[in-house]
């Protein structure tokens, strides 16, 4: 007899439970976009609520609050978001086979919700050979993970944007630490190659020569030269070791 | 040159759908198109080539100008993260640490 299949509420309340903890390392920085946006002094508070459930993704969102208190130009901005998320593209070629049965409404849901964090809760379900099995309710724990830390983030963000204007210079100076602090903690780890460390390395160095680049372009500029960079450093020892 | 509030909504509108893109992509496609090898391999250096010029730039420049001293409080609070990252791979911990020896050796330097 095959196993009994959870049910869709059992999926659903398991994915938000699981969230949980995850959501105390998130929602320190929900508040922080909320602040760095209101002092960037070019969003309104809806404009800068509603980047959290148009864009609904940290950095890029913490990118464009900086790149706008900086006055960028718009396609500047545009267009390094699209950079800083490139990797969720990773996420959805690795998601794609689970959820390929799912029709299309339930694709754009969980498109919608795939961020770093709900996609490193839900993928842990997709590991367990009972999620495979047909008419299983596996991506309802995607889902309801993914829900929680978009509830989350909105609430977060909603109190960085009401308490935003009336933080002091030296708080905020601190709070705007938290974001290199953030991305040391999930770059580190994970130099882990060849590839990756030469990306991080010319990128590093590159943005110190391209920083007064016209249109705050240096950031985008130095992302695609450290991205080349390692996918070339990747393959010349591809070649030299097979 | 400040965008106009029309032009926040553009900007929020464009970033926010091209986003969107990014995670429906192979999502959308399959079934019909698998991720190329070479494609996954491409994109696994965004993160470390984008956030370490993010970092880079937090911690070395201010005002679109590089900050010489080497008793820059940032750079040696981001050092001692660095190393806590490397040691526990633990990101609230790094992040902990960080702000802590920032508060520390922003009053002493």
């Amino acid at each position: 007899m095959p196993p009994k299949i959870p049910s869709k509420g059992n999926e659903f309340w398991n994915g938000t439970r699981d969230e949980l903890p995850i959501l105390l390392g998130a929602m320190p920085f929900g508040v922080i976009f909320g602040v760095l946006a209101m002092q960037s002094g070019q969003l309104s508070q809806a404009q800068a609520q509603a980047m959290s459930a148009v864009i609904f993704a940290g950095s890029a969102q913490f990118i464009a609050a900086k790149l706008l208190a900086d006055h960028a130009a718009v396609v500047v901005i545009v267009l390094t978001v699209l950079v800083v998320n490139l990797r969720h593209m990773l996420y959805s070629a690795s998601l794609a086979p689970l959820v390929k049965h799912l029709n299309i409404g339930w694709k754009v849901l969980l498109a919608y919700l795939l961020t770093d964090e709900s996609y490193a809760v839900g993928i842990t379900r997709y590991t367990q050979p009972d999620s495979l099995q047909p008419g299983s309710n596996a991506h309802w724990y995607f889902f309801g993970s993914g829900l929680t830390l978009w509830a989350a983030w909105q609430l977060s963000t909603a109190f960085g944007v009401f308490i935003g204007t009336q933080i002091s210079q030296d708080v905020l100076s601190l709070l705007e630490f938290a974001l290199p602090l953030t991305f040391i903690a999930l770059v580190v780890p994970n130099l882990k190659n060849v590839g990756s460390i030469v990306a991080a390395i010319v990128s590093g160095s590159a943005i110190l020569l391209v920083s007064g680049l016209p249109f705050n372009s240096g950031l985008l500029v130095a992302g695609i030269i450290g991205i080349a960079t390692g996918f070339i450093a990747d393959g010349f020892i591809r070649r030299r070791t097979s | 040159m400040t965008p106009s509030s029309l032009g926040i909504w553009l900007m929020m509108g464009a970033a926010g759908l091209l986003t969107f893109l990014t995670r429906f992509s192979f999502i959308a496609l399959l079934g019909r198109v698998n991720a190329p090898v070479w494609l996954t391999r491409l994109l696994s250096f965004v993160p470390p080539a984008v956030l370490t010029a993010i970092i880079v730039q937090g911690v070395l420049i201010q005002n679109g100008a590089l900050i010489h001293s080497v008793a820059n409080p940032k750079l040696l609070a981001a050092m001692i993260a660095g190393g806590v990252a490397w040691r526990t791979k633990n990101a609230l911990l790094t992040i902990a640490v960080g702000m802590a020896a920032l508060l520390i050796l922003s009053a002493v330097l």
